[in-house]
């Protein structure tokens, strides 16, 4: 059993939850992920490692399926009954450029550690956080801190830039060059900047999100295609170069169980409320 | 001796075929006393046992066979447990047909002493009084070791060196216990409760069991070996293989070890009760001849699909699987497409898989393998209607270990190099067996590996000579 050491909820759907673990810290790396297990009877979920110390690591994660639904429910002092990790490998982090990050959803929390590493390695930090309104963007202080610019997007205008990722990319490259675009969110929003900065020629590094089972090479379910080549998103990533990705197989993909995933959330809610 | 030799094996009775595909129980329900007895006294008791050589951890076949045959069952599982810690599990999937069975005195005329059904019984007979008894432990020898994954091999190895002193700790990735025997076995083949009972046994013995941690990333075998004086490297066939043909990435497309761990690891037979789901194909698609895809069709079958092929490229003949797997599988109505391989996945507008084109095959000269090798007949393809497909073709080791431990030699497979003889690989103080080193193999020989290597690691504990 691992102990919720704190749990907040940041906005409505998405939480952050700092679990205890002695050992995530030792080797934890920006860009890495943790697989979590609500109870005996839910999925592993994997999950972008956000933070982590000697006695904890944490994750910010949104409520989707009937696993992420449990752990919504879940608050500080509870227990889930897995935690492990790290995976994946770490973002490279290169060191004197200038770099675009942008994180939309859960990727908000995500984008937390590569700033505070992009930042560290003396890279210029552009951050754009993205949202459809102003009452669902978070973190602005603590994504500020690792930023030499910070703009936040709303898609109904209700605070900074208005419009989708892409109008902003192509609003702001007109006028700013950057070296790196980095992107960590839901995959439409991967989707999106990556067809965005691609005409342009930008280098751009997007975090995947296939479905996982072990997340340590055993399965395959997490194959995505790169380049044309079959690559397992939980060893070979999970970020990958967003101008190579097959997105028509990543998004087919993603929806394999998008049946069974409402029988099981209609079921839990059943079982659960009455 | 027996008094007349009885030509056949007393038979074991078990589900039949068309209740059994229904559920998840095990298939044979084992021996009753009085039959195993009596299979117990067809044994001839060799003076010179085949059978004992035959198997690769070394029972003493013959000695545990006459305790069952006086009835004196106690005896006769202290007897294999001397050589075997998981004989509940052994006596279920090893291959005694090729081992201990094959070389038995009475296979040269007869039907061979059912050695792994007897196994099977004692262990399953010591289940039934309770809680086994513990060992008397020898004092600590204050040498700790860490044992990387707690499949077969890390739980023999962890069981042998526990009893020579030593003070163990096994490392599991995942957050079960058992390995193969939990995430790739199924249920109805190997109850899990039988493994969990292994492994009680042995944290109860005083081994230690951390469960979620991935050497390799969590902590690495160097920062481990700050902490341990010897590590084992039991981390099996972690990485699926796939035959690279179009359509392989489609919806429906699984690979054996996908299908089985969300079927036995996270009970995807049993959603919605539990979270995670898997395909209910009514149309299923096996593509491989091994052990693994009897365990992948006959899952599909039980997860209420209409129709499950089997599609192999070579014959009946060359097939790897246990005759008893392929048995089974014939009796729950699975199809077999003898020589005939899959070219290509076809998608629907939706990008789940709706056909599979095959190519028809016949056999050449021997290849490498010494078996046949399957040539394509030109013209031969056809197209089948699929709407689930498990690519259970094998797997190569998992490569989280080697990708982070640059000293530890692997090979062009990325299989761990190792010395047989102690099982001692490149790097000092690291031993390495099973399925990381063969790449897909047996239970029972990555137990015969993980006992050469438990003899090594405590001879260079006490001695301090690698």
């Amino acid at each position: 059993m691992v102990k919720i050491l704190k749990k907040e909820l940041l906005v409505p759907n998405i939480h952050f939850m700092v679990l205890e673990s002695e050992v995530i810290h030792l080797n934890a790396k920006a860009g890495e992920f943790v697989v979590v297990r609500p109870d005996e009877y839910g999925e592993r979920i994997p999950l972008n490692l956000v933070d982590w110390d000697e006695h904890s690591a944490s994750v910010v994660f949104m409520e989707v399926g009937t696993s992420t639904r449990k752990l919504g429910c879940l608050k500080s002092g509870d227990t889930i009954a897995d935690l492990a990790g790290p995976l994946g490998r770490p973002t490279e982090i290169v060191t004197g450029k200038k770099i675009l990050a942008i994180g939309g959803c859960y990727g908000i929390g995500a984008l937390y550690p590569v700033l505070r590493a992009f930042k560290e390695s003396g890279n210029t930090v552009i951050t754009a956080i993205e949202a459809r309104s102003a009452f669902l963007l978070y973190w602005q202080e603590r994504l500020k801190k690792y930023s030499d610019e910070f703009f936040e997007i709303t898609r109904d205008g209700t605070r900074g830039f208005t419009g989708h990722i892409d109008k902003f990319l192509n609003w702001y490259l007109l006028k700013n060059s950057v070296d790196m675009v980095y992107a960590q969110g839901c995959a439409y929003l991967t989707y999106l900047v990556s067809q965005t900065t691609k005409p342009v020629g930008i280098k751009t590094v997007v975090g995947l999100n296939p479905i996982m089972i072990d997340a340590t090479g055993m399965c395959g379910v997490c194959r995505v295609i790169i380049n044309g080549e079959t690559k397992f998103a939980c060893v070979d990533g999970p970020e990958f170069d967003g101008h190579s990705v097959d997105w028509a197989n990543l998004l087919t993909r993603r929806h394999i169980y998008i049946n069974e995933e409402r029988r099981s959330l209609s079921f839990y809610e059943c079982e659960k409320y009455g | 001796m027996p008094e007349k030799i009885i030509p056949k094996k007393t038979p074991m009775r078990e589900q039949p075929p068309k209740e059994r595909i229904k559920n998840f129980n095990e298939v044979p329900y084992g021996y009753s006393p009085e039959e195993a007895i009596a299979e117990a006294k067809r044994c001839l008791q060799c003076k010179k046992a085949p059978c004992v050589a035959g198997c690769p951890v070394e029972i003493d076949i013959p000695g545990f066979i006459k305790f069952i045959a006086e009835g004196d069952f106690k005896s006769a599982i202290r007897l294999i447990k001397e050589k075997n810690v998981l004989p509940a599990v052994c006596g279920r999937v090893c291959p005694q047909e090729t081992q201990c069975e094959q070389v038995c005195t009475l296979a040269k005329k007869y039907e061979p002493v059912a050695i792994g059904r007897l196994e099977r019984f004692a262990a399953d007979y010591e289940a039934a009084q309770g809680e086994a008894p513990i060992p008397e432990l020898p004092p600590s020898t204050g040498k700790k070791v860490a044992v990387i994954g707690s499949g077969p091999g890390g739980l023999t190895v962890a069981g042998d060196l526990i009893r020579l002193g030593h003070s163990v700790t096994i490392f599991e990735a995942l957050h079960k216990p058992g390995g193969v025997l939990v995430y790739g076995i199924p249920e109805f083949r190997l109850p899990k409760a039988i493994v969990y009972r292994e492994v009680d046994y042995l944290i109860r013995c005083g081994v230690k069991l951390v469960l979620n941690f991935i050497v390799g990333k969590t902590a690495t075998i160097d920062q481990l070996l700050k902490e341990f004086d010897a590590v084992y490297i039991g981390t099996g066939a972690g990485l699926p293989w796939f035959m690279n043909i179009p359509g392989e990435n489609l919806n429906g497309v699984y690979s054996a070890n996908e299908y089985l761990t969300r079927s036995n690891l996270m009970k995807a037979y049993l959603f919605p009760e539990y979270d995670t789901p898997i395909a209910r194909g009514k149309r299923v698609a096996v593509v491989g001849g091994g052990n693994v895809a009897m365990d992948c069709a006959r899952t599909a079958l039980r997860l209420g699909a209409e129709e499950v092929h089997i599609v192999y490229r070579r014959s009946k003949q060359e097939m790897p699987a246990r005759i008893e797997e392929i048995h089974h599988a014939e009796e729950e109505g699975v199809i077999f497409d003898w020589l005939t391989l899959p070219v290509r996945y076809i998608g629907d507008e939706r990008g789940w898989v709706k056909e599979m084109e095959c190519i028809k095959m016949q056999l050449g000269e021997p290849d490498a393998s010494g078996r046949r090798k399957p040539i394509p007949i030109e013209g031969s393809n056809y197209i089948t209607p699929v709407d689930t497909v498990i690519c259970a073709i094998g797997q190569g080791p998992n490569p989280l270990i080697p990708q982070t431990t640059p000293d530890l030699k692997a090979g062009k497979w990325g299989n761990i190099e190792v010395d047989k003889a102690t099982m001692k690989t490149s790097k000092p103080k690291c031993w390495a067996g099973g399925d990381v080193v063969r790449g897909g193999a047996t239970v029972i020989l990555a137990m015969g590996d993980a006992r050469i290597a438990a003899r090594s690691i405590d001879e260079y504990l006490r001695t301090g000579v690698w």
